[in-house]
């Protein structure tokens, strides 16, 4: 059970989306995170949607599983919503006993909880199209330049990726120690908060030394596979650009320059 | 001259106080000397803590000697600027098959190896396939290694290592953690790679059943070689070998207390088809 745990969400099916280079696909969901935030206008807004609603169309995943990215941050829209709505200053719109509600609090809220669904998204819909694997990939070769700041990124995409390929094996050792805890009477369930958490201690300590461990080994495997950084080394899946690439960069430019046209000769504000 | 050639190598685990002054010393490797031919199938034996893991490393270059000298290949694993070449020419797999698979998937873990020493794309990936079929685990390339067994495991270690196009192959307790059918499935890819590839292979290992195959085998014991020869001549030597604190297979045993029993029968016999061979020859004689 524990094996089949899948990471990041990736949502298995064959569409374009899918294909695309990752470093395509992160460009993308940055230049979609910055159009989000570059007006305050409707007409802008509808152009994000329709947009975000082609690509759903283009990845081919259902509507419903998207979606169900937005049930953990349902509180949090519903905070802020809240507090854009009350607690912001301006025209009174409607009062309920002592609390008003301004015109521009209404705008407010509706802007921020629209822009906040709009981004978790645009950027799930980065993850349910790309592996893990091939994220850190892009990533790795999209942040290349930092490398010129000393920013280690090699080392970090290669860390990224042994944590990715080692979770599983540490979950599964997890729940083998806690086992055997249990058998020599250790018990998780009973008490309040403060117990519960102290009950953790004897499961997390196993579990530390033995990641350290596994640590200690698998840099000796490594290294007796002369790895030995990322300089000089090959690599067996290369990114490589493809047709649909370029155009798909073509198109993010066309959104982008859409999106800062409409923002400039359309500024229609308010809605209510 | 031989492809690894060890010279009175000793090696000292030191071990030291807080304030770096040296609290004891241990010799796990005490003047040991090797000399494998290419091509050999070699087996280390010893029970726990008798050295051979640690002299293993010292052919990988992960340890180097505190005394003597290691040869690969005719370049000593002392000096810096021989390190890459060395490990490139003699591939290390690892008791734990977890703990020495970096890739998420099987073809990308082969594939590790050759990336690190720089081999063009499309070569990786010709190589990915001969080794995977060298160990017969090609049908399975695009699977995770978290999915497989102990045993399936090690022969993608093993892939891995063979990717590197290495000229020896040292296996430490490959198969330390794995269930019977495991073990046989291991041995079996590395009696392949020795006999059809013709790659030296040293294996570490305390399974006596593993050895009787081996062109030669070493005992070790304290750091110190105990015994050296063939199979045959090793498991002629219960005696010796139990004073060592190892076992025999269980045909050896059974054939040298028949003999104690005073059945004329021969020396080291390794097999079950060979030890009716015997018994039907000493009922003839009848």
């Amino acid at each position: 059970m524990l094996r089949d745990i899948t990471l990041g969400q990736y949502y298995q099916t064959d569409s374009i989306l899918h294909r695309l280079d990752p470093r395509v696909k992160l460009a993308g969901t940055f230049v979609y995170l910055i159009s989000l935030f570059l007006f305050k206008n409707i007409t802008v807004y509808i152009v994000a949607i329709l947009f975000l609603g082609c690509m759903i169309r283009l990845a081919k995943i259902p509507f419903r599983f998207i979606a169900r990215g937005l049930r953990p941050v349902i509180i949090l829209l519903l905070i802020t919503a809240g507090f854009n709505l009350f607690l912001t200053p301006g025209e009174k719109w409607l009062q309920l006993w002592t609390i008003t509600i301004s015109k521009e609090g209404v705008s407010n809220a509706f802007y921020t909880v629209l822009r906040l669904i709009l981004l978790i998204f645009g950027s799930s819909l980065l993850t349910l199209t790309t592996t893990p694997n091939r994220l850190t990939d892009g990533l790795e070769k999209s942040l290349k330049p930092l490398e010129t700041v000393k920013v280690p990124v090699h080392e970090i995409a290669m860390m990224i990726s042994i944590a990715l390929r080692f979770i599983p094996i540490l979950m599964e050792e997890t729940d083998k120690i806690m086992k055997a805890q249990l058998a020599r009477g250790a018990d998780f369930e009973s008490g309040n908060f403060v117990r519960k958490i102290k009950a953790l201690v004897p499961i997390l300590i196993p579990l530390f030394v033995s990641a350290f461990r596994r640590a200690n080994d698998l840099a000796m495997a490594m290294e007796a596979r002369c790895y030995r950084g990322g300089e000089g080394r090959t690599k067996m899946k290369p990114l490589k650009y493809a047709g649909r690439d370029i155009k798909a960069y073509f198109m993010l430019a066309g959104y982008l320059t859409l999106v800062i046209v409409i923002g400039k000769c359309f500024p229609i504000h308010v809605i209510i | 001259m031989g492809i690894i050639k060890a010279e009175k190598v000793v090696f000292e685990y030191i071990r030291r106080d807080e304030e770096g002054n040296v609290e004891s010393i241990k010799r796990a490797v005490d003047g040991v000397d090797l000399d494998i031919q290419k091509g050999q199938f070699i087996a280390i034996l010893g029970h726990n803590g008798s050295g051979k893991s640690t002299l293993a490393k010292q052919i990988n270059a992960i340890l180097y000697p505190s005394e003597g000298t290691v040869l690969v290949d005719g370049m000593d694993t002392a000096e810096a600027e021989y390190l890459w070449d060395i490990r490139k020419e003699a591939g290390m797999v690892f008791q734990n098959p977890d703990n020495q698979i970096i890739g998420q998937i099987v073809e990308e873990d082969v594939g590790f190896g050759p990336e690190n020493i720089g081999v063009p794309t499309e070569e990786i990936w010709q190589r990915v396939e001969e080794s995977l079929k060298a160990v017969g685990m090609y049908e399975l390339r695009k699977k995770s290694p978290n999915r497989l067994s102990g045993g399936q495991k090690q022969r993608i270690s093993i892939a891995g290592v063979l990717a590197m196009h290495p000229k020896c192959i040292v296996l430490d307790e490959p198969t330390a953690m794995l269930d019977p059918n495991g073990r046989k499935e291991v041995i079996r890819a590395v009696r392949a790679l020795n006999e059809v590839e013709n790659i030296t292979v040293l294996l570490i290992t305390h399974y006596m059943e593993e050895v009787i195959h081996a062109d030669r085998v070493i005992v070790m014991e304290q750091g110190k070689v105990r015994m050296q020869g063939t199979p045959k001549e090793i498991f002629s030597q219960v005696k010796t070998l139990q004073s060592l604190r190892l076992d025999v297979p269980q045909v050896t045993l059974l054939a040298h207390e028949l003999q104690k029993k005073g059945i004329p029968l021969p020396d080291g016999i390794l097999s079950v088809e060979e030890l009716v061979e015997e018994i039907k020859k000493t009922s003839h004689r009848k």
